[in-house]
């Protein structure tokens, strides 16, 4: 792995491997399958972007990683160690993976310091003072100062998605799940957290499983990009970035860039006629 | 809801509503002197004739004005009597509202967290609970030792059933995700249920203790009038407000009658007033949606 992309990359930890995974929901004897068969490698340190239309089973596999669901066979391992498997069908919820949720999942009764210091005192590693210092600390970091006392519901969309991945940091986790966490900002807001998220990212090196379904914020953010297939769930086509980065938004505008648009507009769009049309039928 | 803000222009409207409602029934219930007593008589007898009773024709005339009410307060204002009424509603309010506190939450809890319990415990709740509390009151006074305990006790089920449907139809719509996140950062059952459950079923506390303190108001007087309101403790002033309203209607005095029911109206919007300004302070979270 020694392509461009990969150079700046120095975490060891967080190697995820996702391999030939099938989630199977039945309810009421209806068997559907949410994922079929999907294998997938993220190396430590990594942004891997899963795109896909809504629906098409992404968020089953982030479920899967993170401990929420059961899967039906296969294998997903962190750092060669096993979360879930066949004979052991859900993962243990941990602070080594944290999801930060689609519609966001602070917590409104506590103020944005006391949802950022939640996971480290929960895990009474450090002592209050230092989970309150620590907290302090990566809020100014992350252009949160001044709103440490403030509730969630006070501040805006977009300032209350950062302070849910810096609570997320907060944790050490080896992996990042993001389940489309920009997905209800507006396109404005959403330049202005891509970048901040880069910002993180390059001071954490934490894996990053990036669920969405824009594929421009994919190839902006990703180092690897995987298209998946509208229900069953599955990679379609495994992208590499080479843009190097670290990245600005000026990337938006360069011809690779563009290159890359082209090379994979394609494949989203033909899933996402797929997914339309089976929409159809069972609506 | 409330903009919370001081609004002059409102509140000069809600005086002006007031002041207009007391005019318009001063000058209803003074028209009786204005048009003679018997101004209605041949639409009286006409009605008689038809068959209904005379006395059938419901006229605000009836009813004490404004003016005669405010007199007969003046002259009890000093009475000892009126404001053990006053005690005693409010303390049986009190006694049966902080029961319905203290055992409808925990239960409530426990039906939402523990399936078992849910199980055993709601069938039985839900069948009991279509109940009015009304209906209690002459098995509470058979089973109670006092009469005393027997309207606290139709006062608490006044409030416990709305408490703990709240409680548990909160505790129910925690979003999942909140435990999700909880337990991926490391918390156990235990923080699990003080930081996440707790403070994720305090509105529907609130809410629940509200509309349960405005049923518990409803039921006391109810009950204070059928059981004769405890008045075996001696005096005019153990039976409440409920029995102070009964007891002015037997003793034919009209205008205490609506004494009794401003003042019963004036002790709900105070302890309405009082649980709103608590549930603000316990739940501040939501002051800035």
């Amino acid at each position: 792995m020694n392509s461009p992309a990969h150079e700046e990359r120095a975490s060891t930890r967080g190697a995820i491997r996702i391999d030939d995974v099938v989630k199977i929901y039945d309810p009421d004897g209806a068997a559907v399958m949410a994922v079929d068969h999907c294998s997938l490698d993220i190396e430590a340190g990594e942004i891997c972007m899963i795109v896909g239309p809504s629906g098409c089973g992404k968020t089953t596999l982030l479920n899967a990683i993170a401990g929420f669901h059961e899967i039906t066979s296969g294998t997903i391992t962190l750092d060669g160690e096993v979360l879930c498997s066949s004979a052991k069908p859900r993962a243990e919820p941990g602070s080594d993976r944290i999801v930060v949720f689609q519609n966001g999942a602070l917590f409104p009764w506590k103020t944005n310091l006391e949802n950022v210091a939640f996971g480290p005192t929960m895990q009474g590693k450090l002592s209050k003072a230092e989970v309150t210092e620590k907290a302090l600390g990566m809020m100014a970091d992350a252009g949160l100062a001044g709103v440490e006392h403030n509730f969630p519901g006070e501040i805006s969309s977009g300032m209350r998605r950062r302070v849910e991945i810096v609570r997320a940091l907060m944790n050490d986790p080896k992996v990042l799940l993001l389940d489309e966490p920009y997905r209800a900002l507006d396109s404005l807001t959403k330049s202005v957290m891509h970048e901040a998220l880069l910002e993180i990212y390059y001071k954490n090196k934490v894996t990053i499983f990036f669920i969405t379904h824009d594929l421009e914020e994919a190839i902006f953010l990703g180092h690897k990009v995987a298209i998946m297939t509208t229900r069953p769930c599955k990679p379609k086509k495994i992208l590499t970035v080479d843009i190097p980065h670290p990245r600005d938004y000026s990337v938006l505008t360069s011809k690779r860039f563009r290159e890359l648009m082209e090379e994979t507009n394609e494949a989203v769009h033909e899933e996402a006629l797929k997914a339309f049309q089976a929409g159809e039928k069972e609506g | 809801m409330a903009t919370g803000k001081f609004n002059l222009r409102s509140l000069a409207r809600g005086v002006l509503s007031i002041v207009v409602f007391l005019i318009l029934w001063e000058i209803g219930s003074r028209s009786k002197h204005w048009l003679g007593a018997d101004v209605f008589s041949p639409l009286r007898e006409a009605l008689g004739a038809m068959g209904f009773k005379k006395t059938y024709l419901p006229w605000i005339g009836a009813v004490p004005a404004p003016t005669e009410v405010l007199h007969a307060w003046r002259s009890i204002i000093t009475d000892a009597g009126y404001w053990q009424s006053w005690y005693m509603s409010s303390f049986r309010v009190l006694a049966g509202f902080t029961a319905a506190m203290l055992i409808g939450i925990p239960f409530g809890l426990l039906l939402a967290v523990n399936r078992t319990a849910f199980g055993i415990g709601f069938p039985v709740f839900e069948v009991l609970r279509p109940i009015p509390p009304l209906a209690w009151v002459p098995a509470s006074i058979i089973f109670w030792p006092t009469q005393e305990m027997s309207i606290a006790f139709v006062t608490f089920l006044g409030a416990f059933y709305t408490i703990v449907i709240n409680v548990v139809g909160g505790a129910k719509s925690i979003d999942v995700r909140y435990f999700q996140a909880a337990q991926s950062m490391g918390s156990s059952k235990w923080d699990i249920f003080r930081r996440i459950i707790l403070p994720g079923t305090l509105p529907s506390i609130v809410v629940g203790s509200a509309v349960g303190m405005g049923i518990t108001w409803e039921v006391v007087v109810a009950a204070e009038m059928i059981s004769g309101g405890g008045s075996q403790t001696g005096g005019t002033g153990g039976g409440g407000l409920g029995f102070f309203i009964w007891n002015s209607y037997v003793g034919g005095s009209y205008e205490q009658i609506v004494v009794g029911m401003i003042s019963i109206g004036i002790a709900g919007f105070i302890s309405s007033e009082l649980l709103r300004t608590l549930g603000k302070y316990v739940t501040p979270w939501l002051r800035l949606r």
